[in-house]
């Protein structure tokens, strides 16, 4: 009977010291960690995109990553600050409302990387991957114009802030370069995170566009933005998704989604750290560098006519070849429109 | 001519349907306030209201499943409140609180547990959302001047809940001041004790105005998941059980005047969203700050100078204690 129970002891303890060394070898692997933005990361439109990304990663690397929800703000600061003390890296923080946490926790953990997505912040163990979200909404924009048949087409944020201002200028833009005498409705959603998160406010801003003549709306609301697709969809008008391809939420009825690319980003920045070609500093992803897009698939190919597609694929190239400059609203705070 | 009435028709729609959970959660605490017991649980339950309804709808495809659903979940928030603040004589302010983060909480994590899209239920097509019903003769009629819009875009079109809610105005107040019902309810509210003499029981009364609050509240939630939006989002209440509260107090617990009340605070509402970006002669373009900032403060100044003081039912947030 001792004897037995001293071979399970011995037993265990080989299994235990195995486990011990698989451990050690996987610490010496890469430990990523994400922290979402508010929206949760199945928001079928920013945060998923980023959840989309580190699967890929997951998949095709078999390394398992740890993530946070934050519920509020005061939360993204102790997540970022735990994962960095528990020997994550590199920590993606996502979403503009985590820089002054991430400047903060980074100058604590100057060992750990950090990627903080849609913003920029200046530290030597931080990468700021921005997109230039005018160029996408730029060529949606055109494809608005062109699929409109009243003329008048919807732009609907979320909180109003530069990076949304962004999103409508180039919107604006491009709506006018595909018909001049177009009108654009604009209306932000809110000045607050719950703007981000209010899908009935959405779909009576949409309708409040719909009622002036609106058949075409964009959005840039997170989780705000289902309603307004839903409500262009009730309506049998169109709706633009942003951020994930949205084309399949109410498929025939989203013309089309401006792709911010963050689960390429997201995807990068980890095999980029696994590979150990991991750099701080800023990227800014536009056309050129496939970061945004808009998105055709079987969902929207009924809708999209040739002539849309000619004149958006034609808008592309000239953005990439740099023939058309799309005016970027953060860098002065101004739309030229 | 014709442009300026649609104009103000949709406006008028716009701002019925942003009424519509306000006045159902309005309607909902005055009949729990009129009978003693203060809620200020409206919000909580009309978020555990959405979430059950949204869900029971997508699991069902039945948008009715789902307003019962809601019902049902909300009076169970209710009768919690209930026991706490009738039974137990708790502090009904502590109570209610504690309704409102349950549900914050619940609400998210059920719904992250069981459809695992983060705490969001599953969208809802045709029949798992109450749909606009057309009443007959609307595009034929919108020809006719200024009725023909008003008739085709703000009566035809509306939903069943609208209908219902529009409905349980006139019937709250019948049913407080014409039933014999009712003037116990209102009199268990102003001073429990002489209901008590006259050997009714207090206690069923209250119950009876909690579990009527939370009916209410249950059909607001599932107006917000079921009929305007298509699902549920975590928190998609955004506050609105606490305006309702305003709303309340603004209406001096009178059903006629909550009904005029909740309609202004959602016409406010109507015109923040039509006046965002449009130019206005000499203003110009109003920032959208301001523009949403424009119900709180007209709220602010009409409660400060025009309705008056406003005097809750007496005996609202005591609880009765028979002596002994």
């Amino acid at each position: 009977m001792t004897l037995r129970l001293t071979h399970a002891m011995r037993g265990a303890a080989a299994a235990a010291a195995l486990f011990a060394s698989a451990l050690a070898a996987q610490a010496a692997d890469v430990k990523p960690a994400i922290v979402y933005d508010l929206g949760g990361k199945f928001d079928k439109s920013f945060n998923e995109g980023v959840y989309n990304g580190a699967e890929r990663f997951k998949k095709e690397t078999g390394v398992d990553y740890r993530d946070f929800e934050v519920q509020n703000d005061s939360q993204r600061e102790q997540a970022l600050r735990r994962f960095a003390r528990e020997g994550y890296s590199p920590v993606v923080a996502v979403g503009f409302s985590q820089a002054s946490s991430v400047e903060k926790v980074s100058a604590e953990f100057p060992k750990t990387q950090f990627t903080i997505i849609d913003m920029v912040v200046d530290k030597p163990n931080v990468q700021s991957v921005v997109f230039k979200e005018h160029e996408g909404s730029y060529v949606v924009g055109l494809m608005a114009a062109k699929a409109s048949k009243t003329g008048k087409v919807g732009f609907v944020g979320g909180m109003d802030i530069p990076l949304i201002r962004k999103f409508a200028c180039g919107y604006v833009q491009g709506v006018k370069a595909g018909n001049a005498s177009a009108e654009v409705y604009q209306n932000m959603t809110g000045t607050t995170g719950a703007a981000w998160n209010d899908p009935v406010k959405g779909a009576e801003l949409a309708k409040s566009q719909m009622d002036r003549g609106a058949d075409v709306i964009y959005h840039a609301a997170g989780g705000t933005g289902i309603g307004v697709l839903r409500a262009a969809a009730d309506a049998g008008k169109f709706g633009i998704g942003v951020d994930s391809n949205q084309n399949a939420l109410h498929p025939g009825k989203v013309l089309t989604s401006m792709l911010k690319r963050v689960d390429v980003a997201t995807y990068k920045t980890f095999m980029d750290a696994r590979n150990g070609s991991w750099k701080p500093g800023a990227t800014a992803l536009g056309l050129k560098e496939e970061g945004v897009g808009y998105a055709l698939d079987d969902s929207n190919k009924a809708v999209v006519t040739a002539e849309i597609k000619a004149a958006a694929d034609k808008a592309v190239a000239d953005i990439v070849s740099g023939a058309v400059k799309v005016h970027d609203y953060m860098s002065d705070s101004k739309c030229p429109m | 001519m014709t442009e300026t009435i649609d104009n103000a028709v949709f406006v008028l729609a716009s701002a019925l349907r942003l009424a519509v959970p306000l006045l159902l959660a309005c309607l909902a605490g005055l009949w729990s306030e009129r009978s003693g017991v203060v809620d200020i649980g409206l919000e909580g339950k009309m978020l555990g209201a959405a979430f059950a309804a949204g869900a029971a709808a997508a699991v069902t495809g039945n948008a009715w499943v789902g307003l019962a659903a809601g019902v049902a979940a909300s009076v169970a928030l209710g009768l919690v409140h209930g026991y706490a603040s009738i039974d137990q004589r708790g502090n009904q302010i502590v109570s209610g609180t504690a309704i409102n983060m349950i549900a914050v909480g619940l609400t998210a994590l059920l719904g992250a547990a069981w459809f695992g899209q983060g705490g969001r239920t599953p969208p809802l097509e045709g029949a798992a959302r109450f749909q606009p019903i057309a009443l007959p003769g609307a595009d034929a009629a919108a020809a006719i001047p200024v009725l023909g819009p008003i008739y085709r875009s703000l009566i035809s079109g509306q939903d069943a809940l609208t209908w219902l809610a529009l409905a349980a105005a006139p019937l709250t107040a019948f049913v407080l001041y014409r039933t014999r019902f009712g003037l116990r309810l209102r009199a268990v509210g102003e001073n429990p004790a002489a209901v008590d003499t006259a050997g009714i029981s207090v206690r069923a009364l209250r119950y009876a105005g909690v579990v009527i609050c939370g009916a209410l509240c249950g059909v607001a939630g599932a107006y917000l998941s079921v009929a305007q939006a298509a699902g549920f989002l975590p928190q998609m209440t955004a506050g609105k059980g606490f305006i309702a509260l305003a709303a309340l107090v603004f209406a001096k617990w009178r059903p006629g005047a909550a009904l005029a009340t909740c309609f202004l605070f959602g016409l406010l509402d109507a015109a923040a969203i039509r006046l965002q970006g449009v130019e206005l002669p000499l203003v110009g373009q109003v920032p959208v700050q301001a523009i949403q900032a424009l119900p709180y403060l007209l709220t602010v100044v009409l409660l400060a100078g025009f309705i008056g003081r406003a005097i809750p039912p007496r005996a609202s947030g005591v609880p009765y204690v028979k002596e002994r």
